[in-house]
Order: C-alpha cells, then sequence, then structure tokens
C-alpha cells in the first residue's frame, strides 16, 4: 500500500506534519498515521495562544480503536486551532493533507523546521 | 511463542485485512474499516472469522455430568440441538471464561446417524484458553472419574459468525437444508457445498445472525459461499459493546480483575439447583448480594472511555475503572462499560471518567445501549 507524502513540507518521526506559509507553520498527521489509526473519532487541541515547545505533547488523536499522542514539529505559540474537527473528526482520515489540519503555530526558532525529516526521508520510514 | 493462525489468514490478507494478536492468534482486526464494517452488521450482514474460539468436544456416558460440574448453567436442559450461554467459575465463583454449551447430535458429533447413545457436547471457550480448559476438564474427569471423553479439536474447526438483519436470509440460501425456523440458541447440521457444518443461531454482536463451526479444510468454501461484507475484531468490540456483551481478559479477567457472574450481570447463567465448581460460593453471594456491579455509561462531555480509565464519584473520588469503551458507531456517542460500587449503579447516575487527567462528566445507561435481538 503506498501513501502520499507531499514534498511541500516536513515532517516528524511520529508521522505529524508541518508545513510553513508566510511565517506560520500548519500542522497535521499524515496519510499514513490516518490509516493506521482508522476511523478517527476524536480529537482533543490546545487552546489559541498556549506557548509548546518543540516536540512536546500538544494533544490527542483518537480512532475506533486506538489512542495516539500528538507531538509539535515545531516550538512556539499556537496562533490557530482547526475546530472543525470538533465536530467532523473525519476530516483527519479524509484530507489529512488538507482540511484534516489541526493547529497553527508561530515557530519561535524559525530552524526547527529545518530539524524535521524531508518528504523523501520520511517516505523511507514508513516504507 | 509464534502466533496461531486462522485457516484463512493468507485470504484476509490478499483481501487487504489488518492483523492484531489476540488470545495467542494473528486475527484480522478491521478489513475496511470499523465504522463500514460495523454499519454492515447493524443494516445489513457481516461475516467475521472467529476462528480463534476454542472447540471442545465432550461424550461418553457421563458427559452430562462432567459438563453440570464444570459449567454454571443447567446442562439437563438442553435437547439435542440446543445451546446455552453459561460460564466456567473457580471455587470461589470468580468467572474464569464464559462459554456456550451446545448440546450435538448423539454419537460422534460429526452425524446422527451412527449413534451410539452417549450426550455429546461442543463448547467453545474463548480465543488462547482451549488448552488450560481442556486440562481443566480432563484434571476434574479424573479427580471425579467419570467415564467421559474430551477432546480439543480447536485446530480442526474454523468457525464464522454471520451477523446482521439480512444474515438469515443469507445464510439460509446458501445451505441446503432450510436454518430459517432455528430459533435464538438453536442450531443443526447444515449442508453448505456438501460440507456439514454446525450452524447455530447465536452470535456476539447484538444482531440475529448465525455462527458456523465448519471443517477447517473446507473454510474457503464456506467463507466464499457466505458472500458479504468481511468484518475484523475491531468492529465486533464496538458491536458487542453496543450489546452490553462482556469481553473475556477485559470486563473480567480471573487473574487482575475477578468477578462473578452476579457482578458481570450474567447472573442468569447461574443455575444453582446444581452442582459446580463455584456453586456454593455464588449461592453465598446471591444470598447477601453484590457490592460492585457492571454499569453501562455514557460520556456527556467530549472524550472516548477506555479500558483502565478511572471511574469517579462527581466529588471527585475514583469507585470503579471502565472495563470497555468506544466511541458508538451507531450512536455516535462516547460509551463504556465498568465497575461501581451498587450505590453509583443505578441508571441516571452521574459519575466522572478520567480521560488524558481530565474528568468528564458521564451518566450511568441501562444496557444494551441499543435496541438488540
Amino acid at each position: 500500500m503506498s501513501f502520499d507524502v507531499p514534498d511541500d513540507r516536513r515532517y516528524l518521526e511520529s508521522h505529524e506534519w508541518a508545513l510553513e506559509t508566510d511565517g506560520v507553520v500548519r500542522v497535521g498527521i499524515s496519510d499514513f498515521a490516518q490509516d493506521e489509526l482508522g476511523d478517527v473519532v476524536f480529537v482533543e487541541l490546545p487552546d489559541e495562544g498556549d506557548d509548546l515547545a518543540r516536540e512536546a505533547e500538544f494533544g490527542v488523536v483518537e480512532s475506533i480503536k486506538a489512542v495516539s499522542d500528538l507531538y509539535a514539529p515545531v516550538g512556539g505559540d499556537v496562533v490557530a486551532v482547526n475546530d472543525d474537527l470538533f465536530d467532523a473528526p473525519e476530516l483527519v482520515n479524509e484530507d489529512p493533507f488538507g482540511d484534516g489540519w489541526m493547529l497553527e503555530i508561530e515557530p519561535a526558532d524559525p530552524d526547527d523546521l529545518e530539524a524535521l525529516l524531508t518528504a523523501d526521508e520520511y517516505e523511507e520510514q514508513i516504507a | 511463542m509464534p502466533l496461531q493462525t486462522p485457516p484463512l489468514r493468507g485470504l484476509h490478507d490478499e483481501r487487504g485485512a489488518k492483523f492484531t494478536e489476540f488470545g495467542g492468534w494473528d486475527m484480522p482486526v478491521e478489513f475496511d474499516s470499523i465504522r463500514t464494517e460495523h454499519a454492515a452488521v447493524r443494516d445489513a450482514v457481516g461475516i467475521f472469522d472467529v476462528s480463534h474460539m476454542g472447540q471442545l468436544h465432550v461424550t461418553g456416558p457421563d458427559a452430562t455430568e462432567l459438563m453440570q460440574r464444570l459449567t454454571s448453567n443447567d446442562v439437563s436442559r438442553l435437547a439435542v440441538g440446543d445451546s446455552q450461554y453459561a460460564t466456567i467459575t473457580d471455587e470461589d465463583g470468580v468467572i474464569i471464561d464464559d462459554t456456550v454449551v451446545y448440546r450435538l447430535p448423539d454419537g460422534d458429533g460429526n452425524a446422527s446417524d451412527d449413534a451410539d447413545g452417549d450426550p455429546t457436547y461442543l463448547f467453545v471457550p474463548n480465543a488462547g484458553t482451549d488448552e488450560a480448559t481442556h486440562q481443566r476438564w480432563i484434571d476434574y474427569r479424573n479427580e471425579w472419574d467419570l467415564e467421559a471423553t474430551v477432546d480439543n479439536r480447536t485446530d480442526e474447526y474454523a468457525m464464522f459468525a454471520v451477523q446482521g438483519p439480512d444474515a438469515v436470509e443469507l445464510v439460509d440460501g446458501v445451505t441446503e437444508e432450510s436454518v430459517a425456523d432455528l430459533e435464538r440458541f438453536e442450531a443443526r447440521y447444515a449442508t453448505i457445498d456438501g460440507v456439514d457444518c454446525w450452524t447455530a443461531r447465536t452470535g456476539y454482536t447484538g444482531e440475529d445472525g448465525f455462527e458456523l463451526i465448519v471443517p477447517w479444510t473446507a473454510a474457503e468454501e464456506i467463507w466464499t459461499a457466505l458472500d458479504c461484507q468481511p468484518c475484523g475484531l475491531g468492529a465486533r468490540d464496538t458491536l458487542r459493546i453496543e450489546a452490553g456483551l462482556l469481553l473475556a481478559g477485559q470486563d473480567f479477567d480471573p487473574d487482575d480483575d475477578p468477578r462473578t457472574p452476579y457482578e458481570a450481570g450474567i447472573g442468569f447463567t447461574v443455575a444453582l439447583e446444581t452442582e459446580f465448581v463455584g456453586r456454593d460460593a455464588l449461592a453465598e453471594i446471591h444470598e447477601r448480594g453484590v457490592e460492585e456491579r457492571l454499569v453501562g455509561f455514557r460520556l456527556i462531555d467530549r472524550g472516548v472511555p477506555r479500558h483502565g480509565y478511572d471511574v469517579t464519584n462527581p466529588e471527585g473520588r475514583v469507585v470503579g475503572t471502565v472495563t470497555s469503551g468506544t466511541m458508538s458507531p451507531t450512536l455516535e456517542q462516547p460509551i463504556g462499560l465498568g465497575y461501581v460500587p451498587v450505590e453509583y449503579a443505578e441508571p441516571g447516575t452521574t459519575l466522572q471518567v478520567v480521560v488524558h487527567g481530565r474528568s468528564k462528566k458521564a451518566r450511568v445507561e441501562t444496557t444494551p445501549f441499543i435496541d438488540t435481538v
């Protein structure tokens, strides 16, 4: 089975992705991760304004069968949270790289991004 | 130890199933998605490979007495083709396992025309317990000096559950003899493609349907003949929680969470008028009453209850534990089962479940959570 791994973003070994646009980093989980979890039924996310450390736990994604912690690819302030997921957690399954995004962080240190896996490296990890 | 594999492991793999270890077996947990499979069973029909369930045969002049003394229900009530849900308890009345006991046609259990007059029983212990249960039966038979043969045939038989509102039509359309007239907990041999299949109107999803015990060697042709949505253990778990049914090792566990049938809400499996291991202890508990009971609950706040989470009273004192929980695919609400002191067991009682360190409001509900057969 092959999974989408868009090369416009970076990845954590724990399957979160990070996409930087105009200095803000959007975060979600990969196609591989949503497939492993199965039907996502619940997402717990931080509040806007929370300060996250790099690789700190920022929430939980739960499928019918499993619970998985979420980790911040970069440190910084949470500037947006995807409220749609509270009513429609299945968006994580349906569109993990798009509408299933989870939060946006204004990175304290832009170099954090450089420490993450490239798409090629991540693809190798899940192969 | 290598995992045991069901006969159709390869076929399920080709179909794209994901697998999980369960009771020492490598079993399909999900074919398409739990939600899809769950909905198929509630709305139409689905088939589960439950070949990890044990199959033990007991026959001989004292077969009835041996079964009577090792299971909690009244085996003497079973006519040929009947079955009953029962527990296997220890001396203290603690549930070691739950099981279904079938009375097969007389004789060797494979056909009805070579009867030697001895009663024959088949019972189905849970995954991974067949060897210990087999040994238990042998040990007690020897201790009590009973004349009975006990065979562990787990590796000789596959088991499929066909469940859902359309299950009867599907199975009846495939068997050469009609099985639509079977009542709940009735069974008979029916032929599919020339193969004798023990076909029982039983199941563990809260839906109507059949469980078929079929020769391992004919598993593929029977599975293929029963063409419908394949379902894994993931959907089986969400379905049985909605139906308020227990899972061995989770809702009772003789080692980690010893419970009696009365605490577990299955006191109807206990026939105190019969003599069986654990009977005296259970009679005393029945007289005295239980201190804790298994209840169903629904989470009012957002979150998903899971096995092992604390249950607290509204003041925050831990009063119980979640034994099973899920997001109900049918109700789209978080539901669970757990043991609480009887003073908190009334439907409508407000409790809390601690989810990821946060207290979430819950309400005790009557089970099953959904209307079942």
